[in-house]
């Protein structure tokens, strides 16, 4: 007999005679407490994220590329990985030619195998999408594609999102449900609420442990 | 019980128990059973009688059943289950005499009443109908002064500051953890402090005191410790358990500072001497 | 369980243990400090009663509901899995699931595994069995990283290094890496960083655990803070997924409630920084994530648990501490008095099943049945009811049906006398008022030692008269009935 035979089997013969329960779930617990009229929606989110320690800047669809030439320039930054195949790529470029900016500006573009060493060394930013945010839990939702890849938000120490202020749901049972997760996930899907960081020491508080030490949300105000 | 189930098959998957509506407190009645617990009877006599006192300074008859012995409860947390049964049953036989209701100035006997009862003779239908109607009518004492008797009390004590401690039993198991408080809020002239960990257990547990002194010897050492840290002048509690564990460190670490039983303290202090019928 | 990775030099029993503990002040205060700090976090993350209840009660209902069809749902989840690319294995024993794990990295001859956190990879001592044949398993976890450097075992399920302070970790950093000291915990965690990233970029596979398994969507959900468990299960080519058979939900909704019960109940987080959703491999026009996603399902004595209605509650458990960090007794002595895998309450009731009772005889008696674990328990496990469940099973009687692996462990037939000699003391009101009477009477030729008692406290004095004796004579007096 298979493990898969006798784990089921031993199973099944402990519920001999048993009916499965009914599904009991309330979405009611997981909704209600968690509400926010529209215009507060981007303060519980604002607050709730830089208690973590990450930047929240609120800016409109014509200004952000600007204000993330100035976020580089503050910190010195030279170089910065975006999706020239997603629209906010193709704005950021534009941008950064118009204003000769002194940013190299570098595409996920290959296989991880063939620029492993590069993308850990050497980029130190990168720019996504995604596609909403979470209210009751201060979170950005991002689902990697070919564009912007699974580590893009993970392994440069800098990491800026662009969230819709209209894609901001209020909990992550709303979001499920207006976006029909259950139809069909992407590979991956990623909620990120704040920079990495790990109390394990002593339970002090540390940011950058293992992926970015910084996370920036460019809240667009006006889409 | 039968909420923990959802099907009558034995094997079925369970839930735990909702949420426990708050309990509905009856009108005082005219007598009610003392059940005085083994550790009070031995140890602490004067508490089951201060209590006694209380209860019929509210106008109540008390019963003390000469037959009592001990609730279980030693035996059931200790995994000897039949022996426990027995011991339960005859004091079932004794309670359901007279019916009325049972006040008990212990929380871990008296949620051995309302809530392990019902564990020990789960398989015994009859005998299940009669644990649930004892579980109804028993009362801890914090409980039965504040929401039966709704009693007032009178402070005669000069200013004092005390701790309290609240059993888990009482807590957790006969959600009693803040009638003492309340009653003690009665007492104008006593201040109640707190101590540090508070809601944390002394360290009894019945046998594990025995089984595990190690451990539990830990836990009674840093309570002690808390409690003399306080600032109060002694303790009150409303648990024998408790109070055995507590005291018996104290007078172990010859410190002078002991608890004493919240029935004795509450006598104490709204009792005037020659009022009342009782010295 | 064997114990392959030389732990430090502990005693073998719990009680042993337990006393090198409570005489280790560092130790102490180590666990104190951070019980007490992840009790108050936890606390400030369920302010409001009502919703924290009925979040708990929805928690177990969805546990139980998925425990009310098990073997389906897992059917159902290696359908959706495998539908998604994901290859499913089945191990009913550590030794089972190691061997699977073994031939997967074989097959892609592998030398280097890097791990997110996971406890199931403990209960498999994946570490040691992988290192005997030649291949590196290296924690990722900054927790469970400093305790593999340091040869020791986890003493927390969420909080792995929780025992050591960062003193310790610093002597240890510099020891074992050439660090120089320091006692600032960014710099001894930009260290961990530094050593881990290389790790990532050179590893050829990635193992983690899961928090839930989603059946519907065929979605493996691990929650984390650090980012170590995105690298290993994103970075190299192979991720392999170890979990237990209870950790599969029905619907992709029902990780809301269970995600948010879980960051709030561990670490009082409304959520961690991290859930990573993970449902396949890399698809052809993707250009990271691994080729392969393997899921392990391990039973180890689960099934064993599942068999028994009450302790199938067991299964409830979603991982998050919250019992241990709020047990007076864990707190006292730490993680490694528990000597096994799980420490704490749910260590105490879920071990039985997987090392069998007579493999831990001290852990159901290791609780004063205070009742903070299953006040906290965000899925409404009663585990001093399990607890008390289990001290019966350990005193049966060899001729009794045992129901729990290596019961009756503690079964002695002079302890058995004594509770029958207390039975027939508590039965017989004649006997019980005539031992009241002597113990009185004679109170002052009360032995001077009781037992371990007096180890702690002074020797019990009755007192001079009992309650039975006074209530008669007050209600006597009063004119009441004394029956």
């Amino acid at each position: 007999m298979s493990a898969r035979a006798n784990i089921l089997g031993k199973l099944r013969n402990s519920l001999a005679g048993t009916t499965p329960r009914p599904d009991e779930f309330d979405e009611r617990l997981v909704t209600e407490p968690w509400r926010y009229a529209s215009e507060n929606r981007i303060t519980r989110l604002r607050s709730l994220m830089e208690a973590v320690q990450t930047e929240v800047h609120l800016c409109c669809s014509d200004n952000w590329p600007e204000l993330v030439a100035g976020l580089l320039a503050e910190r010195g930054i030279t170089n910065l990985l975006c999706a020239p195949g997603k629209e906010h790529g193709r704005a950021l470029q534009t941008h950064f030619e118009a204003t000769e900016q002194n940013v190299r500006l570098m595409a996920y573009d290959r296989p991880v195998e063939a620029w492993k060493e590069e993308l850990f060394r050497n980029v130190d930013a990168s720019l996504t999408g995604t596609v909403g945010g979470i209210a009751a839990t201060g979170t950005l939702v991002l689902w990697p594609d070919r564009h912007e890849p699974r580590l893009m938000s993970l392994v440069p120490p800098v990491h800026i999102a662009l969230l819709k202020a209209s894609e901001i749901h209020d909990n992550l049972y709303d979001m499920m449900v207006a976006q029909d997760w259950a139809a069909g996930l992407p590979t991956n899907v990623l909620l990120v609420s704040g920079p990495s960081k790990t109390a394990d020491i002593e339970q002090v508080l540390a940011y950058g442990a293992h992926g970015p030490r910084e996370l920036i949300v460019l809240v667009l105000e006006d889409v | 019980m039968s909420e923990l189930f959802y099907d009558a098959a034995p094997n079925a998957t369970r839930v735990a128990p909702g949420r426990k509506p708050q309990r509905v407190y009856p009108d005082k009645p005219e007598a009610v059973t003392l059940f005085g617990t083994c550790v009070v009877d031995l140890f602490f006599p004067e508490a089951g009688l201060d209590a006694i006192r209380l209860l019929e300074r509210e106008g109540i008859r008390v019963e003390f059943p000469q037959e009592q012995s001990c609730c279980g409860q030693p035996a059931w947390t200790s995994g000897y289950r039949e022996e426990a049964r027995a011991v339960a049953r005859a004091q079932l036989d004794i309670l359901d005499r007279s019916g009325l209701p049972v006040v008990v100035p212990s929380g871990s006997c008296a949620g051995m009443f309302r809530h392990h009862y019902q564990a020990l003779f789960a398989d015994q239908p009859d005998m299940l109908k009669r644990v649930q109607a004892l579980a109804e009518r028993t009362f801890e004492l914090t409980e039965f002064l504040l929401y039966v008797c709704k009693v007032q009390l009178t402070d005669n004590g000069a200013p004092r500051k005390i701790a309290l401690h609240t059993s888990c039993s009482a807590r957790r198991e006969m959600n009693t953890h803040l009638h003492a408080r309340e009653l003690l809020k009665q007492l104008g002239r006593v201040e109640r402090v707190d101590h540090d960990h508070e809601s944390e257990c002394c360290g009894f547990g019945g046998t594990f005191s025995v089984r595990m002194p190690e451990v539990s010897g830990a836990m009674v050492k840093d309570k002690t410790r808390s409690l003399l840290d306080s600032g109060a002048i002694e303790m009150v509690t409303a648990d024998g358990g408790c109070l055995m564990n507590i005291n018996g460190s104290l007078e172990k670490q010859r410190e002078a500072f002991r608890g004493r039983h919240l029935a004795s303290f509450l006598w104490e202090r709204s009792n005037v001497p020659g009022k009342g019928g009782v010295a | 369980m064997s114990r392959r990775i030389p732990v430090t030099e502990l005693t073998p029993d719990f009680r042993g243990r337990a006393e090198e503990a409570l005489a280790d002040g560092q130790l102490r205060n180590n666990f104190r400090v951070a019980m007490d700090s992840l009790m108050s976090k936890r606390a400030n993350a369920f302010q409001d009663a009502d919703e924290r209840e009925g979040l708990r009660e929805l928690g177990n209902r969805i546990k139980a509901g998925a425990l009310s069809h098990l073997p389906d749902l897992l059917e159902q989840l290696e359908q959706t899995l495998t539908a998604n690319g994901v290859k499913v294995h089945w191990a009913e024993t550590l030794e089972e699931a190691n061997t699977l794990v073994h031939g997967i990295i074989e097959a892609r001859q592998g030398r280097q595994v890097v791990k997110g956190k996971s406890m199931v990879s403990e209960e498999m001592e994946m570490n040691d069995y992988l290192a005997e044949r030649g291949i590196e398993c290296l924690e990722s976890d900054m927790g469970e990283y400093i305790v593999q450097l340091d040869n020791e075992k986890p003493s927390h399920i969420i909080m792995p290094a929780i025992h050591k302070n960062a003193r310790q970790v610093s002597k240890l950093f510099h020891d074992k890496l050439g660090e120089p000291e320091t006692e600032d915990v960014n710099q001894l965690i930009q260290v961990g960083r530094r050593t881990l990233r290389q790790k990532f970029m050179d590893a050829d596979v990635g193992v983690s655990g899961v928090n839930f398994a989603i059946a519907e969507t065929g979605t493996l959900l691990l929650v984390e803070n650090e980012g170590n468990g995105r690298m290993s299960t994103t970075v190299p080519p192979v991720h392999i997924a170890v979990t237990g058979i209870e950790k599969v939900v029905a619907n992709l909704r029902d990780v809301v409630p269970l995600v948010s019960l879980l960051t709030r109940s561990a670490l009082g987080q409304p959520i961690t920084t991290y859930v990573n959703l993970i449902s396949g491999p890399r698809k052809p026009d993707e250009l990271d994530g691994p080729e392969e996603v393997h899921l392990v399902l391990l039973d180890n004595g689960r099934s064993g648990a599942f068999a028994d209605a009450q302790m199938r509650q067991t299964l409830n458990c979603i991982r998050c501490g919250a019992c241990m960090n709020h047990c007076p007794v864990y707190t006292r002595v730490g993680g490694h008095t528990y000597g096994e895998v799980y420490p704490g309450p749910i260590g105490k009731i879920i071990t039985p099943h997987m090392a069998g009772l007579d493999n831990v005889p001290d852990h159901p008696s290791a609780s004063s049945l205070c009742g903070a674990c299953g006040d906290v328990c965000p899925v409404k496990i009663p585990i001093p009811e399990l607890l008390q469940r289990l001290r019966q099973e350990n005193v049966k009687s060899p001729e009794q049906p045992q129901q729990v692996k290596g019961g009756g462990a503690k079964f002695s037939r002079t302890e058995r006398w004594i509770w029958r000699g207390w039975q027939t003391l508590n039965t017989r009101p004649t006997l019980y008022r005539s031992f009241l009477w002597a113990a009185t009477r004679f109170r002052a030729l009360s032995p001077k030692k009781a037992g371990p008692w007096t180890e702690n406290h002074s020797a019990p004095v009755p007192a001079r008269r009992s309650l039975h004796d006074l209530a008669a004579e007050h209600l006597n007096q009063k004119g009441g009935r004394p029956s």
